[in-house]
């Protein structure tokens, strides 16, 4: 009766919760608002050669950046809590470590994605180029997104599930090696890149492009909670689940099952039980 | 403005699939919701009515 309740109760299937709804609400403001400040109010990357006088910059694709580069700062963030929850999985082995690891890594390999995605859109028109082969930043990226598309591929897989989470916590700690790679690239193979170097460390942008930018971290830094704090209760989900099935069924078979019956497929007769309490029989 | 299909491109792909993936992460959990107790679902506030 308490089940059919459950499922009946439709305002009640959901994963949100007051407190992942205002978060939510306030998420949508905050692209709105980004959207706004990136596409009306910032202006273009224009600027004057000094010698020849001509114009040169990224022109409207420097609009780009608003989300690539707080896209890329949030993967590193997802896959870096990947990598804190799994030496979780490793030291505590408790199912919550365990579900935030693979939450983590699937968020942040969405993000991973739309990194490579808009970086190849905006490097087309300022570049000249989809793709670059040589530049490390691209490859390092690229091989962060593919080692961490085999950790969710290796969460897929069928086995014995503590096994699984761990062989998975191990994969990801070595992915996780590549993000100062990732990072630090455009220092360490400065001539290897066609990325530049930083430009917030020594706050080369300034004013409205800088507020833009700021704004941009922290709007898909909501979007990054949002959708852990989501993805994470549909995993706590899936394992109450397959919990909630498996002792349905054993209930269901206990239900359908004589007890006699049940006792003797599972070597438990009443005559063997009996043997059991007593401590005097099968003695010679 | 310059370069608008490529703004157009970049940023509906993104905002796109953020959407995508909200949207089937929500689906997905309303779904495994109705197959579980309440109790296994520790982030509602009223674990006792349906307003929650």
């Amino acid at each position: 009766m308490a089940e059919e309740s459950t499922i009946t109760a439709s305002a009640r299937d959901t994963t949100g919760s007051r407190g992942s709804r205002l978060l939510g609400v306030a998420t949508l403001v905050g692209l709105a608002v980004l959207g706004v400040l990136a596409f009306v109010l910032t202006d273009p990357d224009v600027r004057i050669h000094p010698s020849t006088g001509d114009e040169f910059g990224q022109f409207d694709a420097v609009r780009m950046l608003y989300v690539h580069v707080p896209l890329a700062v949030m993967t590193y963030l997802a896959y870096g809590l990947c990598a804190v929850a799994s030496l979780g999985v490793l030291i505590r082995r408790t199912p919550w470590w365990d579900v935030t690891a693979h939450a983590a890594a699937e968020v942040g390999t969405v993000f991973c994605g739309l990194v490579l995605v808009t970086g190849s859109i905006w490097g087309r028109p300022v570049w000249n180029t989809w793709w670059e082969w040589g530049d490390v930043r691209l490859m390092t990226t690229l091989v962060l997104f593919l080692m961490f598309a085999g950790y969710l591929a290796l969460r897929r897989t069928t086995g014995d599930p503590r096994t699984v989470s761990r062989r998975a916590a191990v994969v990801a700690l070595i992915a996780v090696l590549d993000l100062p790679l990732v990072n630090r690239s455009v220092e360490w193979w400065e001539n290897r890149t066609l990325h530049q170097q930083s430009t917030l460390g020594e706050l080369k942008i300034e004013d409205l492009t800088l507020f833009t930018l700021m704004l941009g971290f922290l709007v898909l830094g909501m979007v990054l909670a949002w959708l852990l704090l989501h993805r994470f209760r549909v995993g706590w989900l899936e394992r109450a689940a397959l919990d909630h099935s498996v002792a349905a069924a054993i209930a269901e078979r206990r239900g359908e099952t004589p007890d006699e019956e049940l006792r003797r497929a599972v070597g438990d007769s009443p005559e063997s039980s009996d043997r059991d309490s007593d401590p005097e029989a099968g003695r010679p | 403005m310059t370069h608008v299909g490529y703004l157009i491109a970049g940023w509906g792909i993104t905002m796109g699939t953020l959407a995508f993936y909200a949207v089937r992460l929500v689906r997905r959990g309303r779904e495994l919701s109705g197959r579980v107790p309440d109790a296994h679902r520790r982030w509602l506030e009223d674990q006792g009515s349906d307003d929650a």
